[in-house]
C-alpha cells in the first residue's frame, strides 16, 4: 500500500530531510520524490509505502501535519486509493 | 511517479482544499420492521436499543475514513423505516413519543439528523398515517434531530389531494410551533412526490420497505469543483461544457464510491446506493447557483436558467452513473435556496422569483427547497403550492418536493437565520389568489397515462 505525502509552504533549508526523518522514525518507505521550486514556493510529493509503518495509519498521519505545523509547511498525507479512485477507471 | 501522476495529485488536494469537495453524508438505513409491538414503552425502548447497537459505530468510523483518505465527511446520519408504518394505529401522543426517542438516540449516536418520521399516503390514508401526520408538528416542535417527510403522490397512484389540503396546515402549524427559533420545525419537514426509498439526504431520508435490515447510503457533493472546471473550460462551446461537468461528476462520484465502499466493510452493513448530487453550502464557492453563473448567465434566475440545469442536471447523472456500481437516491442537482450563496443573491437582488423555482424545479433533482415565505400565507396557498410542484413530479415521473417555511411574525425583505447548513433565507413573494375551493375539495389526482406501462 502506498501514501501520497504533499508538502507546500515557502522554500527553507532542510524541508526534504525533515519530512525523510519522519518516515524513517514511522518506517514509511519512501520511493518516489518530485519537487518543485517556483520564485519561493516549495512544492514536494513524496510517494511512501505504509504497509510496515510502526504506529497505525492515522498516527503517521497525524506526524506528518504536526511536522508541517512546527515547520510552517503545509503537509497533507492520503492513501493512493482516494487518486486510484478518482483518476483510473 | 507509480502509476499515479502528477497532475492528479494536485488536482485531487486542490478540489479538497479550495473547491469545497467532500462527502456530504454517510446515512445508515436501518429497518425498524422488527420493533413492531402494540405495547407503546417496549415499542420506545425496542426502537432505541437496535438504532444505538446497529449504528453505534457510525460517527466514528466515518471519522476514521475522513482521516485515513483525507476527504472530509461532513454529516453522519440515520434514516429508519417509515415510523407510520412501526406505529400503526397507535395516537398521536404516542407517535410523538416515538419522535422523541429517536432525538434521544440520535443524541446518543453523535449525529445531527435522524430522518423517517414520515408516511407514504400516495393513494390515501392509513389510521397510523394520518396520526403520525397530525403528530408532526409537535414532534418537530419538541425534538432537535428528527426529520419528517410525506410522500402524498407518485406517477402509478396520482396525487392524494387529501394529504395535500392537510400537508398546508401541518406546515402552517409547525412553523406556529417553532416561531420562536425561525419557524425551523418547517426546515425539517418535507412534501414528496415519487419519493426514493433510499435518499440520504435530509430531510427527507427515510428506509424504505424493500430495504434491506441495514444499508449504508453516501451522498456525495462538489458544486464548487464543478463551478471551477467550468471557470477553466473557458469559451468552449455547450457539447465540450457538458463533457467537463461529466467528467467531474465521474471524479466526484468515484470518490463516494471509495467512502461508501469502505464505510459498508467497516461497519459490516450492505452497500446500499451513491446518491450523485450537486449539494450546495451556504459557504461561498459551494453554490449550484454560480455554477450556472459560470456557464454564461449574469445571474441565476435570468433567462436561460432551466436549460443551464436541465445540462447540469443531465451532465451529473451521466458522468456519475458509470462511477458506481449502484446509484439511487435524489442524484442530481439541488436548488435550496436558503443553502446557496448564490440563490440567496440572486432571490435579494429581485432577479429569482418563486414561479422561475418552480419551472427550475421540472428539470433538478428534488424541488421547491428551503424556501421561506411571508409567515401570514394562508395554508391553502401553501397546499396549493405543494399541488403545483407535485404535479410535476407525477407528470414528469421524477422525484420533487416541497420545503417551504413560512416565516411567522416576517413578510417579503425580511430574512430567516438558520445557521449552519441550513443558512439563511430571505422571505419571497408568493401569489397570494386564493386556490381555496380547488384545495378543499379533497379527492384524488388520476395517475396520468403514462403510468400505464404493464
Amino acid at each position: 500500500m502506498l501514501a501520497v505525502i504533499s508538502v507546500t509552504g515557502k522554500d527553507c533549508v532542510g524541508i526534504i530531510a525533515d519530512v525523510s526523518v519522519k518516515c524513517r522514525e514511522h518506517e514509511a518507505n519512501i520511493i518516489d520524490i518530485s519537487q518543485t521550486v517556483l520564485q519561493d514556493f516549495f512544492c514536494m510529493i513524496m510517494l511512501v509505502q505504509i504497509d510496515k509503518l510502526n504506529v497505525p495509519f492515522g498516527d503517521f498521519i497525524d506526524a506528518m501535519e504536526k511536522l508541517g505545523k512546527e515547520k510552517g509547511l503545509s503537509i497533507h498525507t492520503m492513501h493512493e486509493d482516494v487518486f486510484n479512485s478518482m483518476h483510473k477507471i | 511517479m507509480i502509476n499515479i501522476n502528477k497532475d492528479e495529485i494536485l488536482e485531487t488536494i486542490n478540489m479538497i482544499d479550495t473547491e469545497h469537495l467532500d462527502v456530504r453524508t454517510i446515512t445508515m438505513g436501518i429497518s425498524l420492521f422488527d420493533c413492531i409491538t402494540d405495547d407503546i414503552t417496549r415499542l420506545c425502548d425496542k426502537i432505541y436499543d437496535k438504532l444505538t447497537f446497529c449504528a453505534k459505530n457510525l460517527v466514528s468510523t466515518g471519522e476514521e475514513i475522513e482521516k485515513i483518505y483525507g476527504i472530509p465527511i461532513i454529516n453522519k446520519r440515520v434514516s429508519v423505516t417509515p415510523i407510520s408504518l412501526v406505529g400503526s394505529n397507535i395516537s398521536s401522543e404516542d407517535y410523538v413519543k416515538i419522535a422523541k426517542t429517536l432525538d434521544r438516540a440520535a443524541d446518543t449516536l453523535g449525529i445531527n439528523f435522524i430522518g423517517g418520521y414520515g408516511a407514504l399516503v400516495q393513494k390515501g390514508y392509513t389510521v397510523g398515517a394520518k396520526r403520525l401526520i397530525e403528530s408532526i408538528p409537535e414532534a418537530l416542535s419538541t425534538t432537535n434531530r428528527v426529520c419528517s417527510s410525506v410522500n402524498v403522490a407518485s406517477t402509478k397512484a396520482g396525487i392524494n389531494m387529501d394529504a395535500v389540503r392537510d400537508m398546508g396546515k401541518i406546515i402552517k402549524r409547525t412553523a406556529e410551533l417553532t416561531k420562536d427559533n425561525e419557524s425551523i420545525g418547517c426546515a425539517k419537514l418535507v412534501v414528496f412526490a415519487n419519493v426514493p426509498e433510499d435518499n440520504p439526504f435530509m430531510a427527507g431520508a427515510f428506509h424504505g420497505m424493500g430495504e434491506a435490515d441495514c444499508a449504508i447510503n453516501v451522498g456525495v457533493s462538489g458544486p464548487g469543483v464543478v463551478s471551477s472546471a467550468i471557470k477553466k473550460a473557458g469559451d468552449c462551446d455547450i457539447t465540450e461544457l457538458a463533457e467537463v461537468v461529466k467528467k467531474t461528476a465521474f471524479k466526484i462520484t468515484r470518490m463516494g464510491q471509495l467512502v461508501a465502499r469502505e464505510a459498508s466493510a467497516r461497519l459490516n452493513a450492505p452497500f446500499g446506493i451513491v446518491d450523485l448530487s450537486l449539494a450546495p453550502t451556504p459557504a461561498v464557492g459551494d453554490s449550484v447557483a454560480h455554477i450556472l453563473e459560470a456557464m454564461g448567465l449574469e445571474t441565476c434566475g435570468a433567462c436561460g436558467t432551466t436549460a443551464c440545469l436541465a445540462l447540469l442536471n443531465d451532465a451529473v447523472k451521466k458522468g456519475g452513473v458509470m462511477a458506481s456500481s449502484h446509484v439511487g437516491g435524489l442524484s442530481g442537482a439541488f436548488i435550496p435556496v436558503s443553502e446557496d450563496a448564490g440563490m440567496i443573491n440572486a432571490v435579494e437582488s429581485g432577479c429569482l422569483t418563486l414561479e422561475k423555482l418552480e419551472a427550475m424545479t421540472a428539470v433538478c433533482s428534488v424541488g421547491l427547497d428551503m424556501i421561506a415565505v411571508p409567515g401570514d400565507t394562508p395554508a391553502d396557498v401553501i397546499s396549493a403550492l405543494i399541488a403545483d410542484e407535485i404535479a410535476i413530479g407525477v407528470v414528469n415521473t421524477k422525484t420533487t418536493a416541497v420545503r417551504v417555511i413560512p416565516a411567522i411574525g416576517k413578510g417579503i425583505g425580511d430574512s430567516v437565520h438558520f445557521g449552519g447548513l441550513l443558512g439563511d433565507a430571505p422571505v419571497m413573494r408568493i401569489n397570494t389568489a386564493s386556490p381555496a375551493k380547488f384545495i378543499s375539495r379533497g379527492g384524488r389526482v388520476p395517475a396520468p397515462i403514462h403510468s400505464l406501462k404493464n
